[in-house]
């Protein structure tokens, strides 16, 4: 009987344990194998050698300094911006009755929405070309500042657009979960807090910032490592071949280095791959650190 | 207390209108952030390929709306094909998907095996895993098994998803254990009663898990990307990012907004109808970005 059963709990188990083995765990360690094999040749499936030499490759070549530069600036940017633009359209949402499910059911919309097709639509509207100077353009020169070419111009305007799209993308997540956490703050606080008259903001900073605390590092951790992971809008804005715009990020560098025009190197990917799990690995540690400290459980 | 709250609400009253317009004043132009993107593709899609291109000051409507751009986003690129491929990897992926991940959700919550908690943790530790270290190697698999450019290779490294074991799991276990010793008493078989109690109990759960991972499979990108290089295989997202590239000659703008938007609909369509449940799917885990 216990025997029989014991089968039984594996059958049923058996079709995910067979795509997790063979898509996730065996991958893991392969990927582990690959970083340090030398001079891995695709087509013939042969290297030369055990060592370090690929992650030393990949952490001299201009294009990874150039993506990770990237990257650390997209993070360091949209993170703390999104979070707290997050904050304020939240709190502003939940002080309102009227139409508030009819704002969050718009604010949440760019979350369903293709990240590529609405980036050729972000594209076009920051883009200047040779017969339109593009939508935003005629508004910067309604405020008296010149024409910027966003798309192809100069790197940091570059960087403002990829920043301003890639806010846009992830907000409509960070709304819907600080409105909940802030929906579920119990009433009775602040209506202590005013009958003591306590001012609004002592109210936001002494109540409802530790009640929100969870939620709001929550974010903050998920937040880091999906900008760390930024890539598909990167290619909505600038298209495939981002090293030529300078724009690559590291999850860029790691397709480059496997498909397309400069792939066919899985070592390469691999140790880049792995530099990139070990950053955002270290990231979360220094966050879960921080929030111990500062994260009030209830 | 609450005669006390009411003075003061009475007090506040002034400044609390001027504060309630900055607040509205606040929500309405982010609500206009959000929908103008989709304003303006539909708007553009609609001008014609003339009108476009000679207005050095972008209209902010147009009288004279066209459809020639939807027809050419269908005659000139393969659209429709691509529209098809998404069909078909979206509902294959999902249904396989819901197969794998409802079986392993019963097996961790009704039935006791050896070695259960420890396949569970290792699952629960996978979670923490990023596609991208994994991509890799599926990326060689594919190839070497000859699966380029073929559904097999778009769909199945993408059918598990450790995530939705795991919610499901916590969701059947809130059946009544008693439910499924009396359908054992009653002699129902652990597939039947699977199939007859927990499915039906559990359907908003399931539905929300369906709907997301709908979501997910129609944006995909990275994957289809890498595994496929023949356009008859080609995804919505692939071929937006080959129509910017080399479609309907870099130029024609209004065609390519036609394409997104048809590609859009879909999404937003699935969205208006099922927005409560994807928000509260979405806020019970899901994660993005």
């Amino acid at each position: 009987m216990k025997k029989k059963n014991d089968l039984k709990g594996w059958l049923y188990l058996l079709p995910a344990l067979l795509f997790i083995g063979v898509f996730m765990i065996y991958p893991l360690i392969d990927v582990l194998i690959y970083s340090v094999e030398e001079g891995y040749n695709f087509a013939s499936q042969q290297y030369y050698g055990i060592g370090t030499y690929n992650y030393s490759y990949v952490l001299h070549d201009p294009y990874f300094l150039q993506a990770l530069k990237n990257t650390f600036i997209l993070v360091i940017i949209t993170v703390p911006l999104s979070t707290g633009i997050a904050l304020v359209i939240s709190l502003a949402l939940n002080s309102v009755s009227k139409l508030k499910d009819l704002f969050q059911t718009i604010y949440f919309l760019p979350y369903v929405t293709n990240t590529l097709a609405v980036g050729l639509v972000f594209m076009i509207l920051f883009k200047k070309t040779a017969y339109s100077e593009g939508l935003i353009n005629l508004l910067l020169n309604g405020f008296g500042i010149a024409s910027i070419d966003f798309i192809e111009g100069p790197y940091w305007a570059k960087m403002f657009v990829l920043c301003f799209y890639t806010i846009w993308v992830v907000l409509p997540f960070k709304i819907l979960i600080l409105t909940s956490a802030l929906a579920s703050v119990n009433k009775d606080y602040y209506n202590v807090a005013r009958v003591d008259g306590t001012s609004k903001w002592r109210t936001f900073y002494k109540i409802t910032l530790p009640m929100i605390s969870p939620s709001l590092f929550y974010l903050i951790i998920t937040g880091f490592i999906g900008a760390f992971k930024a890539y598909s809008d990167v290619v909505a804005l600038f298209g495939t071949d981002l090293n030529a715009a300078g724009m690559n990020t590291i999850v860029g560098y790691v397709y480059d280095m496997l498909y397309g025009n400069s792939g066919g190197y899985p070592s390469f990917a691999s140790a880049a791959a792995l530099i990139l799990f070990l950053i955002v690995l270290t990231i979360t540690m220094i966050n879960l650190m921080v929030s111990k400290k500062n994260v009030h459980y209830r | 207390m609450m005669k006390q709250i009411k003075d003061l609400e009475r007090k506040n009253k002034a400044k609390n209108t001027i504060w309630t317009v900055v607040i509205f004043a606040l929500l309405i132009f982010w609500a206009i952030i959000v929908l103008f993107p989709f304003y303006w593709m539909l708007l553009t899609s609609v001008k014609s390929y003339a009108a476009y291109n000679a207005e050095y000051i972008p209209q902010f409507f147009t009288l004279s709306p066209t459809l020639d751009n939807y027809i050419q986003a269908f005659t000139a690129v393969p659209l429709a094909k691509y529209f098809v491929n998404t069909i078909i990897f979206t509902a294959v992926t999902t249904l396989l998907m819901m197969i794998v991940v409802v079986l392993s959700a019963f097996a961790f919550s009704r039935l006791e095996f050896k070695g259960k908690d420890f396949v569970f943790t290792l699952f629960l530790s996978l979670m923490m895993i990023p596609n991208e270290l994994v991509i890799i190697t599926n990326f060689v698999t594919v190839t070497n098994a000859g699966l380029r450019n073929s559904f097999p290779g778009l769909i199945l490294p993408s059918v598990t998803s450790i995530f939705y074991i795991y919610l499901l799991k916590e969701n059947f276990e809130q059946i009544p254990e008693e439910l499924y010793k009396a359908a054992k008493v009653d002699g129902t078989s652990d597939f039947k009663y699977l199939w007859k109690v927990m499915i039906p109990i559990c359907r908003p759960t399931i539905v929300t898990v369906l709907i997301l991972k709908v979501i997910e499979c129609w944006n995909a990108y990275v994957w289809p990307r890498l595994i496929t290089d023949d356009e008859n295989y080609f995804l919505v997202s692939n071929g937006i990012q080959t129509i910017r590239e080399s479609g309907f000659g870099r130029e024609n703008i209004p065609a390519m907004m036609a394409a997104v938007v048809v590609i859009s609909i879909p999404l937003i369509v699935i969205f208006l109808i099922f927005h409560k449940k994807i928000m509260e799917g979405v806020s019970r885990g899901g994660t993005k970005g």
